[in-house]
C-alpha cells in the first residue's frame, strides 16, 4: 500500500516518523460535535456565527478558515421496502445480528439519520502544497499538511487548488488556516483535540498504514451484517489524490455526506497539460515559420 | 425510555456503543427520532406522556405469557404478599385506588398496606398529603413488620389478594390494542418490546432500563419509573450485573445534590426532614420514620451520627443531641410552591445559586412576576443570567407589562467558580463519586460554593456571638470549622468529605454505615457515605485505570453505600446463595468461609449471613432481615412490585392523561392523575382538555427538550462561542404533514401560542417528528428546545413561557415534557400586541383563571 509521498518520508532522514492520520468511521458518530468545540478550542479558531441554516442539525456548514473539523447530519427518508430484507433492523429483528456482532446504526422507522465529522484529508497528492509559492504549505514529519501562518502570505493559490474546499482565507487577516491534524500535539506525543474528545471513538488517529488495516476489519464487519452500503472513502491510494491521511467509513454515497466522489489532485495533469500547450506552441511555431518560409518560396 | 442519552449524556453514550458492538440490541421508546433513535436498533415513536400506557403494556405481556422469573419474584419480590382485604384497585374504583378522599385531594392510605399490618406507615401515618411531604411520602421507607416478614404470603402467588395477582389484574385491561391506541404507536411494537425484554431476561441474560427527565417531568413523573421498577423486578434485573434501572440527570451532579440534598424535605442520606408537631423529640421522630427492620432500623445511630457531625460537642444525650436545632418543615416548599408563595409577597429575600428560574422554570413569566415581589436577590453565576437582570431587561418589559422602575428588588450579583476552578466530587448514577482537581484559580472575584458559604457562615456566627437568644443557638453552635488553604482562603474539601464520612469520638475513621452508633460515639455527615473517606483516605479520589483491574474497576472512585457498585447485588446469586448462572455470576455465598464473595464488588448484604438465615422474631434492623431477601433498605428485605408506602397518589402506577391532553382517558373515568398539584390563577391558567369546550383551540401537543450544544437555561452555553455557533436560535420541529396544514415553511418563523405566552420560533420540519394516530384521530408534536433567553451570544425566546405549573404530588416536579398549544406561520406580534394575542387564545378557549 503506497505511503510515501516525493517530500515525505525521504527528505526527514532520520527524523521522519511513521505517517499519521485519521480514520473517522461514521457509523459509530453520535453527532454531538465535540469534535468541532475540541479542535476550535485547542486551536484557537474563531467563531463563526451563521444563523440558523435549517440544514438538518448542521449550522456550521462546512470546512473552511474558521471551521476545521465540520459535522454533516444527513436526514434520509427511506421508502419502507428499501430494507428489502437486509437490513439491520431486521436482521437484528431476527436476532442474526448478535451473531454478528454489529446491529443497526442511524437507522429506523422509515428515517435514517446519518452523521459524519469532515476534515482536511491531509492527501498524499496535496495540491495546496504543490501550488504554495511561499513554502508556508509543507509535509511535516509525520507525513501530514501544515499551513506556517508566519509564513503564508495569502496570495490564495492554494484555495482554489483544493479539490474538497479546504483551504480557505480568514476573511478578517487575509491568510489561509486549516486542520494541522494537531502538529503541536503531535510533537508532544499527543493524539489531536477532535479524537481525543470524541466520546465513541468515530475518530480514530494513529499510524495510517494501521488505521487502513482496522478499517477494513471495520467494514467487513458491517458488510457482514448486511450493510452493504458501507464503503471506505479515500482509503487506498485508487483515487486521484493517491490516498489521504484522514479517511471515512461511510454509510452511504460520498456526494450524501457532500464529499466529492471522485476527488482529483488538481496538479496532477499540469505537467501534461504544459506538455500539450508546449507542442502546440511548437506546432503553432511550425507552422508560421511554414507559412512565411513557404510564402516567401 | 424518557432519555435522549446519546444527545444529553454523549460521554456515557460510548458504554452504549460498546455494548451493541458487543451485540447488545438497544431499543429507544421516545416520542421523536433523536440522535439517540438514530443509534438504536429500533425506534418506537409514541405520544408524550403515555409512558405507564406503554409500559404497562409490556407489563401485562410478561404476566399474561407467564414470562416473569419465577424464583426471582417469588424470593426477592413481595409478589407472595397478601395484601388488606380493604384494598380496592383502579379497577374497582374506576380510576381511583381505596383511600380517596375528594374533600382534601388526596388518599388515605391505610387500606394499601400488607394484610395483617397496622392501617399505616410506619409511626401511625394514615394520610399521604403533598402538602406536608417532609416526613411523609419521602420520609416513609416503611412499616413495621414483626421479625422483618409480612405476616401473610403465598409462595404459589395464586391467593387473589397476593401482590402478583392484583397486579395481573391491575394491569390486564393494558393489551397491546388498547396501549396502541393511547401510545399513537403499532400493537406489534409493545409485543417487540416486551418479547426483547423477556427474551433478554432470566438466569443466562439482563436487561437494563435507561431513563432521565423524560420520565421524571410529568405529573405522573415518579409513577412512570415505578413502572420500570416493575418490570425490572418481574424479569430478574435488579441487582445483576447488566441490569437495573439507570437514572440519567440533568446536570452532572444531580445525584449528588439529592445524596446530600439541595432539596427542602430531606436530610443527608435521604433522612426525612421533622415535622414540627409530629416530631418534638429524637425518639418520636426514629418511630414515625424509621421502620424498626431492615437498614433503616438504624435510624437512630444516623440520625445522632448527623447531629454530632454538624453540632459536634454541643450535641449530648441529655439535649437530645441537639435534634431540636434541626429546621423543621410544615408544608409544601419546593420550588414551585415557594414561587408562588413569593408572588403573594411571603417572601422577602432568595438566594439564587446555579439556577435561572427567569429561563429555566415552567411559566418564566409567572416565575418573574415573583422575583419582582422579592426585597432583595442574590444570583450567583458565571456571567449575569436572564434572572441577574429580570429587573432591567425580559419579554415582559418587551411587551410593556413592566418597566425597570416598577421593580424594587434590590439584586447582588456574585461571580461564580466553574467546576475547574474548584476541587470537589461528582456523583454519577451509578452513585459513584469521583474527585476532580482544580486545574486553576477563579478569575477576579469568582469564588467556590464552598469557600462562600463558609465565610458567609462565619459572617452570620460573628454577628450572633453574643445572641441570648435561643433560635441562634443552631447557627451558634455548628460545627464550623475546616482547615483553609489557597489565596481565597477556602475551607479544604477533603476536610468537608472527612466530616461526611465520620469518625469516632477518638478521631478515628469509620468504615461503613454499619459503625455508627446513637450513643453520640460516632459522628458521620452522611450515613450512606460512610467510609468515602476510609482509613483517613478519600476514596472517592482513586483513579487506577479501568486497564489495571477487573471489569468492576472498583479501585476507581467510590460509591455509597460501602461502595457497592451494584446495590442490592445479593439478587446476583439464587436464594441458596449460588450464582443464577455462570455467565452472570457476580456475588455468591462461599460454604468454605461462610460468607458472601464476589467478583470484585463488596456485597451490600451482612457478610456472612447465611442463605438460610431465619430471623427471630423480635430481630430488629438488618438482623431482620433474612439470608434470601436481597432488599436491605426495606423492612422485609423485598424488591416492591407494589408500593404499600411511600407514595402520594397510588401503590401501582395507572395511566392518566396529562394536566393538558388532545385526549381522554381511555383507561379510566379519572382523566389526569387525581393527586397531581396544579395552581390555576391569572398567571398560571390550565388549557381544557379533550372532551371540554376550548379543547380545539390548543390542539397540538408541545413537549420541550435539551439538545447536545447546549446546557439547559442556556447560560453556560450561549455565552461561549464555540456553543452557541452550534444552535444559534430558538427552534421548532414539526412534521411535514403539520407545516403543511399550518402553513409552516421550512427555515421561516412560527408563532407557538399557549394561553401563558407567545413565543416565536425558525421552523425546522422534519421527518424525525411523525404524526402518530391516537383514539382514531392524528396527533401533532410541536418540539421544542428551551436553551434561549435574553442574554448571551445568541439569544431567543423561551419555550418555558409557554408552560403551566402541573406537578407530581410526590417530588413536585413540573410537566414540562407534555402540554397542549397553537402554532401559526410568521413572526409573533410585538409588545401589547403579544399579550392581546394571548388574550385572544384565552377567551377563544373559554380559560379563565
Amino acid at each position: 500500500m503506497k505511503l510515501e509521498v516525493h517530500t515525505w518520508p525521504a527528505t526527514y532522514g532520520e527524523q521522519a516518523q511513521p505517517r499519521m492520520g485519521f480514520f473517522t468511521d461514521t457509523s459509530i458518530c453520535i453527532g454531538c460535535k465535540a469534535c468541532e468545540v475540541a479542535c476550535k478550542e485547542w486551536n484557537h479558531v474563531p467563531m463563526q456565527l451563521q444563523g440558523f441554516t435549517g440544514n438538518s442539525y448542521d449550522n456550521s456548514v462546512d470546512l473552511g478558515a474558521d471551521r476545521w473539523r465540520h459535522v454533516a447530519f444527513v436526514e434520509q427518508r427511506l421508502p419502507a421496502d428499501a430494507t428489502d430484507g437486509g437490513s439491520l433492523v431486521q436482521i437484528a429483528e431476527r436476532g442474526a445480528a448478535i451473531d454478528a456482532g454489529v446491529q443497526t446504526y442511524q437507522e429506523g422507522d422509515g428515517v435514517r439519520w446519518l452523521m459524519a465529522s469532515d476534515v482536511c484529508k491531509h492527501c498524499t497528492d496535496a495540491a495546496c502544497l504543490e501550488v504554495c509559492p511561499t513554502g508556508s504549505l509543507f509535509r511535516t514529519e509525520f507525513g501530514t499538511v501544515v499551513v506556517q501562518e508566519d509564513v503564508c502570505n495569502g496570495c490564495g493559490y492554494c484555495v482554489p487548488a483544493c479539490p474538497f474546499g479546504v483551504l480557505d482565507k480568514r476573511e478578517d487577516d487575509g491568510r489561509v488556516w486549516k486542520c494541522t491534524l494537531c502538529y503541536d500535539r503531535l510533537r508532544d506525543d499527543q493524539e489531536p483535540a477532535c479524537a481525543q474528545a470524541c466520546p465513541t471513538n468515530s475518530i480514530q488517529f494513529g499510524e495510517l498504514d494501521e488505521l487502513r488495516e482496522r478499517a477494513d476489519r471495520r467494514l467487513a464487519r458491517l458488510r457482514d451484517a448486511g450493510q452493504d452500503q458501507a464503503r471506505l472513502y479515500l482509503a487506498d491510494e485508487d483515487n486521484g489524490i493517491h490516498g489521504a491521511g484522514a479517511f471515512f467509513l461511510l454509510l452511504d454515497e460520498p456526494e450524501v455526506y457532500g464529499l466529492p466522489p471522485d476527488p482529483v489532485d488538481t496538479v496532477r495533469d499540469l505537467g501534461s497539460i504544459w506538455a500539450a500547450a508546449g507542442a502546440a506552441a511548437l506546432a503553432l511555431g511550425a507552422g508560421l515559420a511554414a507559412a512565411v518560409l513557404g510564402g516567401r518560396g | 425510555m424518557g432519555s435522549n442519552m446519546a444527545e444529553q449524556h454523549p460521554v456515557g453514550f460510548q458504554w452504549v456503543i460498546e455494548a451493541k458492538e458487543r451485540g447488545a440490541k438497544v431499543i429507544h421508546v421516545d416520542p421523536r427520532f433523536t440522535r439517540t433513535s438514530a443509534m438504536a436498533d429500533r425506534h418506537v415513536s409514541i405520544r408524550a406522556g403515555t409512558d405507564i400506557a406503554f409500559l404497562g403494556g409490556v407489563i401485562n405481556y410478561v404476566l399474561a405469557h407467564r414470562r416473569w422469573f419465577t424464583d426471582y419474584v417469588r424470593h426477592y419480590t413481595n409478589g407472595p404478599v397478601i395484601l388488606k382485604p380493604e384494598f380496592r384497585d383502579t379497577e374497582d374504583e374506576a380510576g381511583f385506588f381505596s383511600g380517596w378522599n375528594p374533600d382534601d385531594g388526596l388518599y388515605g392510605i391505610d387500606t394499601w398496606g400488607y394484610d395483617g399490618t397496622g392501617g399505616e406507615t410506619a409511626g401511625g401515618k394514615t394520610e399521604q398529603t403533598a402538602d406536608v411531604s417532609g416526613d411523609q411520602s419521602q420520609g416513609a421507607h416503611g412499616m413495621d413488620l414483626e421479625g422483618g416478614e409480612p405476616p401473610h404470603y403465598d409462595d404459589t402467588m395464586e391467593h387473589e389478594r397476593c401482590v402478583l395477582q392484583v397486579l395481573t389484574r391491575h394491569f390486564a385491561r393494558y393489551t397491546p390494542e388498547a396501549v396502541a391506541d393511547i401510545c399513537g404507536c403499532a400493537p406489534e411494537d409493545v409485543v417487540a418490546v416486551a418479547e426483547a425484554m423477556a427474551e433478554n431476561s432470566g438466569r443466562e441474560r439482563t436487561s437494563a432500563v435507561v431513563y432521565a427527565v423524560g420520565w421524571t417531568q410529568h405529573t405522573v413523573g415518579v409513577q412512570n419509573i415505578r413502572a420500570a421498577s416493575i418490570l425490572q423486578l418481574l424479569l430478574g434485573n435488579i441487582g445483576r450485573p447488566g441490569g437495573g434501572i439507570l437514572a440519567l440527570r440533568g446536570h452532572a451532579n444531580i445525584q449528588g445534590s439529592t445524596d446530600i440534598p439541595t432539596l427542602y424535605d430531606i436530610l443527608p442520606g435521604y433522612i426525612p426532614m421533622p415535622h414540627p408537631q409530629r416530631n418534638p423529640t429524637l425518639d418520636t421522630f426514629v418511630a414515625e420514620n424509621g421502620p424498626a427492620t431492615g437498614a433503616w432500623g438504624n435510624l437512630r445511630s444516623y440520625m445522632v451520627s448527623l447531629l454530632k457531625a454538624w453540632w459536634g460537642e454541643a450535641a449530648t444525650e441529655d439535649n437530645d443531641y441537639c435534634f431540636g436545632h434541626l429546621p423543621r418543615v410544615d408544608g409544601d416548599h419546593s420550588h414551585y410552591a415557594m414561587m408562588l408563595r413569593m408572588l403573594d409577597g411571603g417572601v422577602q429575600g432568595m438566594l439564587c445559586v446555579g439556577q435561572n428560574p427567569a429561563v429555566g422554570s415552567a411559566n418564566s413569566g409567572l416565575m418573574r412576576a415573583a422575583l419582582a415581589k422579592l426585597d432583595w436577590l442574590v444570583v450567583r453565576d458565571f456571567q449575569p443570567t436572564e434572572t441577574a437582570l429580570f429587573w432591567r431587561d425580559s419579554p415582559d418589559h418587551e411587551d410593556g407589562t413592566v418597566t425597570a422602575q416598577g421593580i424594587d428588588t434590590e439584586v447582588f450579583f456574585l461571580p461564580a467558580a466553574t467546576h475547574v476552578e474548584k476541587d470537589g466530587s461528582f456523583t454519577n448514577t451509578q452513585r459513584l463519586l469521583q474527585w476532580r482537581e482544580k486545574a486553576c484559580e477563579p478569575p477576579g472575584d469568582a469564588r467556590s460554593e464552598t469557600q462562600w458559604i463558609w465565610h458567609l457562615g462565619c459572617i452570620i456566627r460573628e454577628k450572633l456571638a453574643d445572641s441570648e437568644d435561643p433560635r441562634d443557638r443552631p447557627i451558634r453552635e455548628l460545627t464550623w470549622a475546616y482547615p483553609l488553604e489557597g489565596r481565597d482562603a477556602e475551607p479544604d474539601p477533603d476536610a468537608v468529605l472527612a466530616e461526611i464520612s465520620g469518625c469516632r469520638a477518638d478521631g478515628t475513621y469509620l468504615d461503613s454505615y454499619d459503625d455508627l452508633q446513637d450513643d453520640g460515639s460516632t459522628s458521620c455527615g452522611s450515613w450512606i457515605h460512610c467510609g468515602v473517606y476510609k482509613d483517613g483516605v478519600n476514596q472517592s479520589a482513586r483513579k487506577k485505570p479501568g486497564t489495571e483491574q477487573n471489569w468492576i474497576a472498583r479501585e476507581w472512585g467510590w460509591a455509597w453505600p460501602k461502595d457497592t457498585r451494584i446495590i442490592y447485588n445479593r439478587a446476583s446469586a439464587d436464594p441458596d446463595g449460588r450464582p443464577w448462572s455462570e455467565r452472570k455470576r457476580y456475588v455468591w455465598w462461599d460454604e468454605t468461609s461462610g460468607s458472601w464473595t464476589s467478583l470484585g464488588d463488596g456485597p451490600d448484604f451482612p457478610p456472612t449471613k447465611a442463605p438460610d438465615y431465619d430471623p427471630p422474631r423480635d430481630a430488629r434492623g438488618l438482623a431482620a432481615i433474612a439470608g434470601d431477601k436481597p432488599f436491605i433498605l426495606h423492612p422485609d428485605g423485598r424488591g416492591w412490585l407494589y408500593s404499600p408506602t411511600g407514595l402520594t397518589d397510588g401503590p401501582l402506577p395507572a395511566h392518566y392523561e396529562p394536566q393538558e391532553s388532545p385526549f381522554v382517558n381511555a383507561l379510566y373515568g379519572q382523566q389526569q392523575s387525581p393527586t397531581r398539584q396544579t395552581y390555576p390563577r391569572d398567571k398560571n391558567p390550565y388549557h381544557p382538555s379533550d372532551g371540554v369546550a376550548g379543547a380545539d383551540v390548543f390542539p397540538f401537543v408541545l413537549s420541550t427538550y435539551r439538545l447536545t450544544e447546549h446546557h439547559t437555561a442556556g447560560s453556560m452555553s450561549r455565552t461561549v462561542s464555540y456553543l452557541a455557533e452550534l444552535q444559534p436560535e430558538f427552534f421548532c420541529e414539526v412534521s411535514p404533514q403539520l407545516a403543511a396544514e399550518r402553513g409552516l415553511r421550512h427555515g421561516e418563523w412560527a408563532t407557538i401560542v399557549s394561553a401563558r405566552n407567545a413565543v416565536e420560533a425558525r421552523v425546522m420540519v422534519t421527518d424525525r417528528i411523525k404524526p402518530l394516530r391516537v383514539q382514531g384521530r392524528v396527533m401533532h408534536l410541536v418540539g421544542a428546545p428551551y436553551h434561549w433567553g435574553g442574554v448571551g451570544i445568541v439569544t431567543g425566546d423561551s419555550a418555558n413561557e409557554l408552560l403551566p405549573l402541573s406537578l407530581d404530588s410526590n417530588v413536585h416536579i413540573s410537566e414540562y415534557k407534555v402540554s397542549t398549544c397553537d402554532i401559526q406561520a410568521g413572526r409573533r406580534p410585538r409588545g401589547p400586541a403579544r399579550v392581546a394575542l394571548v388574550d385572544s387564545y384565552r377567551r377563544r378557549a373559554g380559560v379563565r383563571e
